[in-house]
């Protein structure tokens, strides 16, 4: 299906990433907003708070984001699209109810514009060091999406995405920006609404008595959902469930229910990997980065092909799942990966296990509150070419 | 919903085997879900009995209503309801509602969860969405401790009941659930007992029919937790008590319900007023002042 032309803003724009990220949710569909205010995310929601009533959206200021998650859950089981905006501290209260939406298999986006941690750490600057609590940060076995966009355009274009994959895949949808990117102004590049395609959910028209909200095979078929209020007298739970979304509390079920939240991504994985390559046919060191760094490292990679070493550059966006196989393959290929975050190390973990010695993996750290000097990262590929 | 169906039929005719085993509420109870988990002389049963009684007197077409609840005893009420049913996350029913509440502006919405669910973890969650006037029923069934865990001490467990985390006697101040609730702004707060069924069957379909921020707090019998570590006897003795001690007073001053260890209960309709909805507030504002560009939320 094609967006809807009233909520497209159509045209050039000069504007930050905050604000793109609002005008891609709206554009991709998104009338239910539930937020709560944490710098530097909070011009997301402020923009929707302008934007929505004029668009016929709902939103609404919550007493928190362990609410604002739950009120995103509970809307998006009514039919509409909905996501919640914020930042590290809330990101962490919204653990609780992210965890609930994976395991009623909701489609959703949380958007975390990454700041300096741990607990209230930098609010203004910047920061790569969620990437881990967006993958694992609620209790128990469960896997979601996440991306991490690298300017204002990407903020618009990578939110549209991101719905799209949170209704192809039925689940909740991490959008991992940062400080420096959400807070950058650029050009952004807003397309007419019928260039943009979206992907609808898919709603259950059968017999009511036959219906069944969840579908335990791990595979890319899954279950179609209904809206509440449509007759079909749904039960959801976040405990441990059947196909008819009854709890059942023994071993077998939580087997199929688990393997099925957990294997519907990981067996999916290649289909909903996206990065960008560049100069990594003939590369002896590759640089793997993400958001804010991969602008910082591409300086880096300039610098040092200029220097006459044979370096490329492996952009991540969509960051889980992790492209694991395309990591082994070039692991045969390459002396080395260069991994510049703003963090201590945690997608380089990831790197490092799946070169599984065959390469070497360089972290280049960096605690947050500043990007990376591209010099440092020049250093670790001179170190990784050597 | 015709509201001439009773759930018990005044003719003689006898009926059908097939029909007498029937189970008269059979169309808004999950059967399949049952036996259920809750132990016998538990008041929940009774609560649910009412809420479908309630419900029925309502005339609401119950495929647009949807109940929410948190997580405990009470919390397993949502899956034993034939409607659309939702068991959030501990604290959660409340905001998960909102969700729905104004994601669906056609539906009515109703959590069913219990006193340390909605008054201890989701106490914010619960003041907030009174204040803002959420459309929506909340009946908090008040059994004085957690249950579901064994029996500790919550926000409502009276001064010097005993609890299995207040063993020598609970120390701590409780709250008054329709004065915290009229104070926050609801716009309509009763309190029963699940020995009032047919009053509190009459509340429910009061607060579903009420526009906004409905409140119901019904005390209800624990025998295997309650009762039996602060020794008030049986599940029978439970009902005596709240028969003996239960005083309907419409319109009380919500400030004077404190509930004192195995004293005196006031009940009644305390708070009913009409105030818009967070819903129709929002958007009475919003055309005013938006006029023609103002573009109303119609759902999905």
């Amino acid at each position: 299906m094609k967006a809807d032309p009233l909520g497209v803003a159509t045209g050039s724009h000069y504007m930050d990433g905050d604000h793109a990220c609002a005008e891609g949710a709206i554009a991709a569909g998104c009338r239910y907003l539930a937020g709560y205010p944490i710098t530097p995310s909070t011009e997301v929601a402020e923009r929707i708070a302008v934007r929505f009533p004029k668009v016929g959206g709902m939103f609404i200021q919550m007493e928190d984001e362990l609410a604002s998650m739950a009120a995103v859950v509970g809307a998006t089981w009514t039919g509409v699209k909905a996501m919640t905006v914020t930042s590290g501290p809330g990101f962490s209260l919204m653990m609780e109810n992210i965890g609930l939406a994976a395991m009623m298999e909701t489609p959703c986006v949380v958007v975390n514009v990454q700041r300096g941690g741990p607990s209230t750490g930098l609010p203004t600057l910047a920061a790569q060091a969620d990437m881990m609590q967006a993958r694992w940060g609620s209790h128990g076995d469960y896997e979601i999406i996440a991306l991490s966009p690298n300017s204002p355009q990407e903020c618009f274009d990578l939110t549209i995405t991101a719905f799209n994959l949170a209704e192809q895949w039925r689940v909740p949808v991490m959008f991992m920006m940062d400080e420096c990117v959400g807070h950058m102004s650029e050009k952004v590049d807003i397309p007419a609404a019928d260039e943009i395609t979206l992907t609808a959910r898919k709603f259950y028209k059968g017999k009511k008595a036959n219906y069944k909200p969840y579908k335990f095979n791990g595979q890319a078929k899954l279950a179609p959902m209904v809206k509440a209020g449509d007759g079909y007298r749904i039960h959801v739970t976040g405990l441990t469930h059947d196909e008819r979304g009854y709890p059942l509390i023994d071993a077998e079920t939580q087997a199929r229910n688990v393997y099925h939240l957990v294997n519907k991504i990981r067996n999916n994985a290649e289909k909903i990997c996206l990065f960008e390559e560049d100069q990594v046919a003939d590369a002896e060191v590759v640089v793997i980065s993400y958001g804010i760094s991969s602008r910082v490292a591409l300086k880096a990679v300039e610098q040092a092909r200029e220097d006459g070493l044979k370096v490329g550059m492996l952009r991540l966006i969509v960051v889980w799942p992790f492209p694991e196989q395309r990591i082994k393959q070039l692991a045969k290929q390459v002396k080395s990966f260069v991994v510049p975050e703003i963090n201590l190390g945690q997608i380089s973990l990831e790197v490092e296990r799946n070169a599984a010695g065959q390469a070497q993996t360089i972290l280049v750290p960096h605690p947050g509150g500043w990007v990376h000097d591209p010099d440092d990262i020049l250093k670790a590929i001179k170190e990784g070419a050597a | 919903m015709n509201v001439t169906e009773q759930p018990f039929s005044q003719s003689l005719e006898i009926p059908s085997t097939e029909e007498s085993l029937k189970h008269p509420m059979e169309d808004y109870l999950r059967i399949e879900r049952f036996p259920h988990i809750w132990c016998a002389t538990c008041g929940l049963g009774t609560v649910l009995t009412a809420f479908i009684t309630g419900l029925q007197k309502s005339e609401l077409d119950p495929d647009k209503v949807s109940v929410v609840s948190g997580i405990g005893c009470t919390g397993r009420s949502a899956g034993y309801l034939r409607l659309d049913s939702f068991h959030s996350t501990h604290g959660r029913a409340v905001p998960f509602a909102t969700g729905l509440a104004l994601g669906n502006p056609e539906l009515k919405v109703a959590v069913i969860s219990g006193d340390g669910d909605l008054i201890a973890i989701g106490g914010n969650h619960f003041i907030h969405t009174a204040r803002r006037n959420i459309d929506m029923t909340v009946i908090c069934v008040n059994n004085f401790n957690y249950a579901m865990t064994g029996g500790q001490a919550g926000p409502t467990t009276p001064l010097t009941a005993n609890a299995s985390t207040a063993p020598y006697g609970c120390y701590e101040y409780p709250f008054n659930l329709p004065y915290l609730a009229e104070s926050s702004g609801a716009v309509y707060v009763a309190r029963w007992t699940a020995l009032h069924i047919r009053r509190l069957a009459n509340a429910i379909c009061e607060a579903l029919l009420k526009p906004g921020f409905s409140f119901i707090e019904v005390i209800c019998p624990c025998s295997t937790l309650y009762a039996r570590r602060n020794r008030l006897g049986s599940g029978l003795d439970l009902m005596k008590h709240y028969h003996d001690q239960a005083i309907i007073r419409h319109g009380a001053d919500t400030s004077e319900l404190q509930i004192d260890f195995q004293k005196e209960i006031i009940v009644g309709k305390f708070v009913d007023i009409e105030k818009p909805t967070f819903a129709r507030k929002r958007d009475d504002y919003l055309s005013e002042r938006l006029g023609k560009d103002y573009v109303p939320y119609k759902g999905p």
